[in-house]
């Protein structure tokens, strides 16, 4: 049969949905070319997201076939050409309505203490679909409500209408079928396994998609109704995957994150650590207010005492050692505009090119700017896709999912990992290999090099290669994922097999896995040596910024590590620490302990209570996440709308006032009172980001963000695909679009063709962006010492940081620390699993429980980094980051 | 993991799984021949046929949920079932059941203290000609009124019908192995029950 083409050449079906005739693309379900064609037809089960099971029947409608019209799930059936559908007939309608009358027979009729109540679908199509009575005059059945089925999530069986979509969700989305149908019949419940709670890291994600209100989540039980909800569309910072989410708030508090169904990112899942995250904004330990350290406390003072403490102290130190005796850490959870106003403050007040938003926890800035970048669309649709990283469901726990529906789509994935992670059951090949040796492997696996990465099977990496080789020559369709497999390998060695594989696959693309927020748009708007806002470097973009900003510092500055390294020799004596805590997130703890000790005087400015802000002598509080509006930018390089819902608490200022502040203090104007004259100028000003400004961004077409550079990725920059409309996909989040924006747009542009700059920017001075040049021979790590194991340290999704530390739904998740090895070190040790062993490094030693990881290549050692608050020693204290990897010795105790 | 399986039922559970295309489908015989070991299905069977079968323990809970005969809570040595559908219940089915409460003292559901019997009450056995229906461990036994229940009773506890009877969880005495890898080699054994 030939395919019936419509005038744009594509295959067509034609169908009838109530008389009305309607285009499909062949293979769609009838539920959802109906629902293009306006026609809603009624659903539980059903989600767009997740495979069709046609369970709950709510869908039933009438469908022409060789015995005349039969009922059949909407759901099931796939459109043909000719079909005749009537959705409202007599009969279509009496079936919905028993279906209804049916699911209703069990359900308790307790909407007005449902949190469910007012968004609850069940409600909804109740009302629209249902019978209006019911003849279910028998006992309901009763069950002990609520049941806690995991640490997020709460269960009332009664309400459950078993439509299976949380355990669809786990088991198709998540892969991780911790929860199931159990039971038959009326005792028919969802279950976990008995003793296993539900505590995946998707968990939220089947609270948001329960159409009743079986799921609720501790978090936002009783909190609110949803017609007292405030609603903003925002961006996720908690990782650099940058979620789009939809923040609510009752009362000016956030109650819930829902997330919203962005085709490039998020594709509407949330892990649980965005979705609530947001309840450290509320914590009590937020700073409130502006504290100058006078004798042994902190006392609290006016902004204006405060600054002028931070400026004179500033002053004194650019006096006694000229400018570049100041050092600026941090800034990866600031806004883009937060970051630009702190960078120029830095770079064109202070004189100071010693900036750095990454404490040594990241890759060279100039690797994760001047490697080509990938989306993760073409992530998730290239051939191969090779990781270094560390595992990606504790990092980037949406980019996990996305790469696993990949791998099962059939991307190919070529894992180089020292531990097992949560991808590698989808990996074509792991390929385990020795730490400080990520180079020479990358190097081994383009056949660039003959030598032999230690401890890299040879079955494993042949076939990995035979899988590289079929590849074109120039790498087309190779996406490579780089990030910090482990913080105790340096990131110049990552760097450095990066570029080894973009060398021999020069088409090859690449996605940067940094896992902090906003640490690509720190690094684009400057916030790192050597380098000026929009991906060019200090020399390269000189000329063209010094119009703007004025004089810009000689020549490049210390990064992170250099910074706390210069502050210990004393050749820095001011640090401005960027709501970093150096203790607590550079990988090399002494270090960052000798540094904030050295220092003559430490200026904190952040949103809460930390080590670094207890030892600071200046702290100014600032706004945080959903309170602040302007952009953030991914680890794809898209930028997206952040957006305020709620005041920052006490006289929190936000960050790129207090920079403004600052500047003032020097005699300096940074030329901006406002989010959107700062994002204007980034547009105008920051070559890689021109054209991206708040008209453009305010696009409808531009909802899920624009990837900078607007030329670099012609097709792939979102809002290509029609949002589902669907109201129970993501329930309660409907109406977001008519809640108010959240940047003061103006009036919205129409974008050009998709590239274009806006019309009526100046034209580009060609200033070349960034590009990645080998480091300059990293020092290949030495064999490991004899006796020694070489150190792994891990990021856990539930660190020790300060976003779940002070969300009381977070809170309690963080793991116990241990040191994980290889079975045949437990027999080396004699000591059982559990026992308590001493590990020594160079450095420091600690005493922790040993536990097995039979994926470990032996004569390794896992440790788990940032586990205990940031005044505590942990994994940290071990490493040694001058170093391309750490030697760790295990004792019994 | 800890094996649960013995050594002998290990191999067999993956000689099970090996007959399938996809090994999700060896999970019913697999709690099967779990609960023939057993007698019930405990946490560490059910965690074990689920890294045999490549899935998770919820989903290896919720199927065996779904059967009434298999047993995630343990059960007595004898679990006696009475049918209570139509042919039965006219026969006098729910007399008798009243009658086994009273005499083991426990509900239907439940375990005498002794662990000897586990009532239950079951839909049609298709012994419709002998109802009340009544089965020890999936046998029929004649017990269709008081007196030969109570009688059945303490043969049972005094061991004397275990040429009749099984232990609970053994569907059937002889190990089948036919369609199994390697069953031309193994001949037919009898199993120790």
């Amino acid at each position: 049969m030939s395919a019936v083409r419509n005038r744009a050449g594509d295959a067509v079906v034609h169908l009838t949905i109530d008389g009305t005739a309607v285009e499909a693309t062949p293979g769609e379900l009838l539920i959802d070319a109906a629902e293009r064609a306006g026609v809603f037809l009624p659903r539980f089960c059903y989600h767009p997201r997740l495979d069709p099971v046609g369970m709950c029947r709510m869908c039933l409608v009438e469908v022409s076939g060789p015995r005349g019209f039969t009922l059949q799930p909407a759901c099931m059936l796939s459109v043909a050409e000719g079909l005749e559908v009537r959705t409202a007939s007599d009969k279509a309608r009496k079936a919905q309505q028993g279906v209804l009358e049916f699911l209703l027979i069990n359900h308790p009729l307790d909407c007005p203490v449902c949190d469910k109540g007012g968004e609850c679908p069940l409600q909804d199509q109740a009302f629209s679909h249902g019978p209006g009575e019911s003849r279910f005059t028998e006992e309901k059945r009763h069950w002990a409500k609520p049941i806690e089925i995991g640490p997020r999530v709460l269960l009332d069986r009664e309400r459950c209408i078993q439509c299976g979509r949380c355990t669809r969700f786990a088991a198709e989305v998540a892969g991780e079928a911790m929860i199931d149908l159990a039971f038959r019949s009326d005792g028919i419940e969802v279950a976990p396994f008995p003793g296993k709670p539900f505590d995946s890291y998707f968990s939220g994600n089947t609270i948001q998609i329960c159409p009743v209100g079986a799921l609720t989540s501790p978090a936002y039980r009783f909190k609110s109704r949803p017609w007292d909800l405030e609603q903003v569309e925002t961006t996720c910072t908690t990782c650099a995957v940058g979620c789009r989410v939809v923040a609510q708030s009752s009362a000016g508090r956030l109650v819930r994150y829902l997330g919203v169904d962005s085709d490039p990112v998020n594709q509407s899942w949330l892990c649980d650590k965005g979705r609530y995250g947001f309840e450290a904004v509320h914590s009590a330990h937020r700073l409130t207010t502006p504290t100058v350290e006078k004798g042994e406390v902190h006392q609290p003072v006016t902004w204006h005492e405060a600054l002028d403490a931070a400026a004179a102290a500033l002053r004194d130190a650019r006096e006694r050692g000229g400018p570049d005796a100041v050092g600026i850490l941090g800034g990866a959870r600031l806004s883009n505009e937060d970051a630009y106003a702190w960078a120029k403050l830095a770079k064109s007040v202070l004189g100071t090119d010693s900036v750095d938003a990454q404490l040594d926890d990241g890759l060279p800035a100039a690797a994760v700017l001047g490697l080509p970048h990938a989306t993760i669309d073409q992530a998730a649709a290239a051939s191969v896709v090779v990781t270094l990283t560390g595992d990606l469901r504790e990092e980037l726990p949406v980019l996990f999912l996305r790469l696993r529906r990949a791998a099962l789509d059939g991307v190919r994935i070529v894992e180089c990992s020292t531990a097992a992670t949560a991808l590698t059951p989808y990996a074509a090949h792991r390929l385990a290999y020795l730490p400080g040796e990520i180079a020479r492997l990358a190097g081994a696996l383009v056949g660039a090099t003959r030598a032999h990465p230690t401890g890299v099977d040879d079955e494993a990496l042949a076939a990995a290669r035979t899988l590289m080789h079929s590849l074109d020559g120039g790498g087309e369709g190779l996406v490579v994922v780089v990030g910090r497999p482990s913080l105790a390998e340096s990131g110049e060695t990552v760097a450095e097999a990066a570029h080894a594989i973009w060398r021999a696959y020069p088409n090859a693309r690449f996605l940067p896995a940094l896992r902090r927020a906003n640490v690509h748009g720190a690094l684009d708007m400057g916030l790192a040596p050597g380098l000026l806002p929009g991906r060019v470097t200090l020399e390269a973009g000189r000329d063209a910024l010094s119009a703007a900003w004025g004089e810009l510092p000689a020549k490049p500055g210390r990064d992170g590590r250099a910074i706390l390294q210069a502050t210990v020799d004393n050749e820095i004596s001011t640090l401005i620490l960027l709501g970093c805590d150096p203790l607590g997130d550079c990988p090399d703890r002494e270090l960052a302990r000798a540094a904030i000790e050295q220092a003559r005087f430490v200026i904190f400015v952040g949103t809460h209570h930390t080590g670094a802000s207890a030892l600071s002598q200046v702290v100014l509080p600032v706004a945080g996440d959903g309170e602040r509006g302007g952009t953030t930018t991914n680890c794809e390089g898209r930028v997206s709308r952040l957006a305020a819902k709620v005041l920052p608490p006490g006289i929190a200022w936000p960050a790129w006032t207090v920079a403004g502040e600052l500047a003032k203090r020097f005699g300096a104007s940074l030329g901006f009172e406002g989010v959107d004259q700062i994002s204007s100028e980034i547009a105008r000003l920051a070559p890689a980001y021109r054209g991206v400004d708040t008209a453009l961004l305010g696009h409808p077409e531009h909802r899920d963000g624009v990837v900078v550079p607007l030329a670099a990725v012609p097709v792939d920059i979102g809002g290509r695909r029609p949002r589902p409309i669907d109201p129970i996909a993501t329930p309660g989040i409907l109406s977001v679009e008519d809640q108010g924006s959240p940047l003061e747009l103006g009036a919205a542009q129409p974008a050009g063709a998709a590239g274009d700059v806006a019309p009526g920017w100046p034209p580009a001075t060609a200033v070349p962006l960034v590009t990645f040049s080998p480091p300059d021979g990293a020092a290949p790590a030495d064999e490991p010492a004899a006796g020694a194991y070489r150190l792994v340290v891990r990021r856990t999704l539930y660190e020790r940081g300060t976003l779940v530390a002070e969300s009381p739904s977070l809170a309690q998740l963080v793991p116990e620390p241990a040191v994980f090895v290889h079975p045949a070190a437990l027999k080396e040790l004699r000591v059982a699993p559990g026992s308590t062993v001493t590990v020594r490094s160079a450095r420091d030693s600690l005493q922790l429980p040993i536990a097995l990881d039979d994926s470990l290549p032996a004569g390794v050692a896992l440790l788990v980094a940032n586990l205990v608050p940031s005044e505590g020693r942990g994994a940290s204290a071990l490493v040694d980051a001058s170093r391309p990897a750490t030697d760790v010795w295990l004792e019994k105790v | 993991m800890t094996a649960h399986f013995s050594a002998e039922n290990r191999a067999r559970a993956e000689a099970l799984v090996a007959l399938y295309p996809q090994s999700r489908s060896a999970l019913v015989p697999l709690c099967h021949l779990a609960q023939a070991q057993d007698g019930w299905l405990c946490a560490e069977a059910m965690e074990e046929i689920a890294e045999l079968c490549g899935t998770t323990p919820a989903e290896v809970y919720g199927t065996a949920t779904f059967y009434d005969m298999l047993h995630t809570e343990r059960v007595g040595r004898h679990v006696i079932a009475i049918c209570t559908n139509i042919a039965c219940l006219l026969a006098g089915a729910y007399e008798l059941v009243e009658h086994a409460e009273r005499r083991l003292g426990v509900r239907c559901g439940q375990t005498t203290e002794d662990g000897e019997f586990t009532l239950e009450e079951a839909e049609c056995l298709a012994g419709c000609d002998a109802a009340p229906c009544v089965q020890v461990n999936h046998r029929f036994v004649a017990a269709g009124d008081a007196a030969s229940f109570d009688a059945l009773v303490d043969e049972l506890a005094k061991g004397r019908r275990r040429q009749e009877v099984p232990r609970h969880g053994v569907l059937c005495r002889i190990e089948r192995t036919v369609g199994l890898p390697g069953s031309e080699a193994s001949p037919r054994r009898q199993a120790r029950s």
